[in-house]
């Protein structure tokens, strides 16, 4: 246990040399939101702005879509850490740590802060070209800090998700596709649109998947407006990020 | 302590498929031990478990005098079959992964590695990522890191797999000169001359059973093989040579008279024929190596 800190910087400063000597999956995952964003602010912006019942049109949607789109960066990265943890796992260097005393788990808590660093990078670029094309948050200093630290939670929470994930697949092609749902979920949920346009099925769907909470926290604290959701949303994240961690810890202790 | 590896009766099976059936290996400590077996025969399999990789169905494995995994793991290295470097990282930044894994702080830990560069050999390639490593260059580098923490005792299984010549006697140096500073080898192989050059005492693994431990000098004159091979010119030579020799086995224009190599028995075999004034074309000389060995134990196909 003493040496579980020690050994996990010694991780991630290994994850970390890992993405600064590739920047192309660290800026290719943060681009393809980027991408989603400018689609879907000038491409269906202004019909969907329509559609929220205020004046603006293009400007109050994409006010609406940029939670959305956080946490496609967040979903996107995941993919990128189930990629990456799959990968390793096929290098022989895995093989090397086993047999060494070290903390085990540091092998993964490398991955999941290398991930969040990278992550988090995303979502300053994301935020970003938000600011450039027109996002004007109205969030004060101590929001902005809620909305960064209730990010990180979340991406915490997916990326150990994303950790297992990896694990779990039996080849690299594997945990490229085990994540997709992942970045499939923000459209079914309030991150684009608002639930109550759905059919009743689906909304229902909507309405009670963990997306939907957090995206309406995050979407709550930059735009100044009540949190009604929150706990529910710190609830959702505290079990998904536990229940990964758990199930990450369990695949990588198996024999191999 | 006497013995750096102490196993009794280690056995592992996969379902129904018996990989090892109750398998005892003693390892003085500061002696080269070679496993040596056809492919599937369980060697890695035994490494495996050994190393704490794999747990073991049943049987005692003490190692350093430790039996518990995180105990075992601090008084080993490993390198593996695979190539265990990271390739994303260059060879000192390797090194220095490794120093860190040991605690060893930041000075030592680049003096270590900046000691094995020099004696690996890699100090023009200490800051090229290993991916753009020649095959040689790779084990060189994973074998550095497998003594980064000092170990007394390490395991390495076919250390040479995939090496050129040269590059493989590079490695068979080095390993020498970790067991004259008194480091335990564990070594599988499935080059019998490599265990014949380096081990002490090998074992042969076929089916999941030892079948046969010794010296390499030992494990040769457990099956018969040595014989010198006279070659003639023509039949009529062949003919009167074995009429005269009596008992000989033929190949071609060349006759195979039991010897055992020495040059009294040699120089005799080569009296008679000049008394018969026998022309020999060409002489030469087999003492059984390993391969005979192998092939003799080895001779049945394994269960897998």
């Amino acid at each position: 246990m003493s040496h579980a800190l020690a050994d996990s910087a010694t991780m991630l400063r290994r994850n970390l040399r890992h993405l600064l000597r590739y920047p192309s999956v660290t800026i290719m995952l943060a681009g393809f939101p980027i991408l989603f964003l400018l689609l879907f602010v000038y491409v269906f912006g202004g019909t969907l702005g329509a559609g929220l019942g205020g004046s603006g049109g293009r400007a109050d949607y994409i006010e609406y879509v940029v939670p959305g789109i956080l946490l496609m960066s967040i979903a996107s990265a995941a993919q990128g850490t189930a990629i990456s943890v799959a990968t390793d796992m096929t290098e022989g260097i895995i093989a090397r740590f086993r047999t060494m005393n070290i903390a085990r788990v540091s092998v993964l808590t490398g991955h999941v802060v290398g991930s969040m660093v990278q992550t988090m990078v995303g979502i300053v670029l994301v935020l970003g070209v938000g600011l450039l094309i027109g996002f004007r948050p109205s969030a004060n200093a101590v929001e902005w800090l809620g909305v960064l630290g209730f990010i990180a939670l979340v991406t915490l929470a997916i990326v150990w998700l994303a950790v297992a994930l990896g694990l779990v697949s039996k080849t690299v092609e594997g945990a490229s596709n085990l994540p997709m749902p992942l970045m499939f979920l923000p459209f079914l949920s309030s991150g684009f649109v608002p639930t109550d346009s759905m059919p009743a099925g689906l909304r229902a769907f909507a309405e009670h998947q963990p997306f939907t909470p957090i995206i309406e926290t995050i979407r709550g604290l930059l735009t100044h407006a009540p949190v009604t959701k929150g706990w529910l949303a710190v609830g959702w994240c505290a079990v998904i990020a536990l229940g990964g961690y758990l199930w990450s810890r369990k695949l990588f202790n198996r024999d191999r | 302590m006497t013995n750096a590896i102490s196993v009794v009766g280690l056995r592992k099976a996969y379902g129904d498929h018996t990989v090892l059936d109750g398998i005892d290996i003693q390892v003085p400590a500061g002696t080269i031990f070679s496993l040596l077996g056809p492919n599937g025969a369980g060697k890695t399999t035994t490494v495996n478990i050994l190393t704490t990789l794999i747990r073991a169905d049943a049987g005692d494995v003490a190692i350093m005098g430790q039996r518990e995994p995180d105990a075992i793991r601090a008084a080993i290295g490993v390198t593996g079959q695979f190539s265990a470097v990271d390739n994303l990282l260059t060879a000192e930044e390797n090194l220095i992964l490794m120093a860190d894994l040991h605690h060893l702080g930041r000075r030592a830990g680049r003096r270590v590695a900046a000691d094995l560069l020099e004696r690996f050999d890699l100090v023009a390639a200490a800051r090229k990522t290993a991916a753009t490593f020649s095959g040689g260059m790779r084990r060189r580098l994973d074998l550095a890191m497998t003594l980064v923490g000092g170990p007394r005792l390490i395991f390495l299984d076919e250390p040479t797999t995939g090496l050129d010549p040269r590059s493989r006697r590079g490695m068979w140096e080095i390993i020498r000169d970790l067991v004259r500073q008194g480091t335990t080898v564990f070594l599988t192989t499935q080059y019998l001359e490599e265990a014949d050059q380096l081990a002490d005492r090998i074992a042969v693994l076929n089916g999941g059973r030892l079948v046969a431990e010794g010296t390499a000098d030992e494990l040769k004159r457990m099956i018969p093989g040595g014989h010198v091979r006279l070659r003639f010119a023509d039949a009529r030579g062949l003919e009167s040579a074995a009429y005269a020799l009596g008992a000989a086995q033929r190949d071609d224009l060349a006759l195979h008279v039991p010897s055992d190599g020495s040059l009294r028995s040699v120089k005799a075999l080569l009296d008679r024929l000049d008394d018969e004034s026998i022309e020999v074309e060409q002489l030469s000389i087999h003492t059984p190596d390993l391969d005979d060995v192998f092939l003799a134990l080895t001779d049945k196909e394994p269960a897998r």
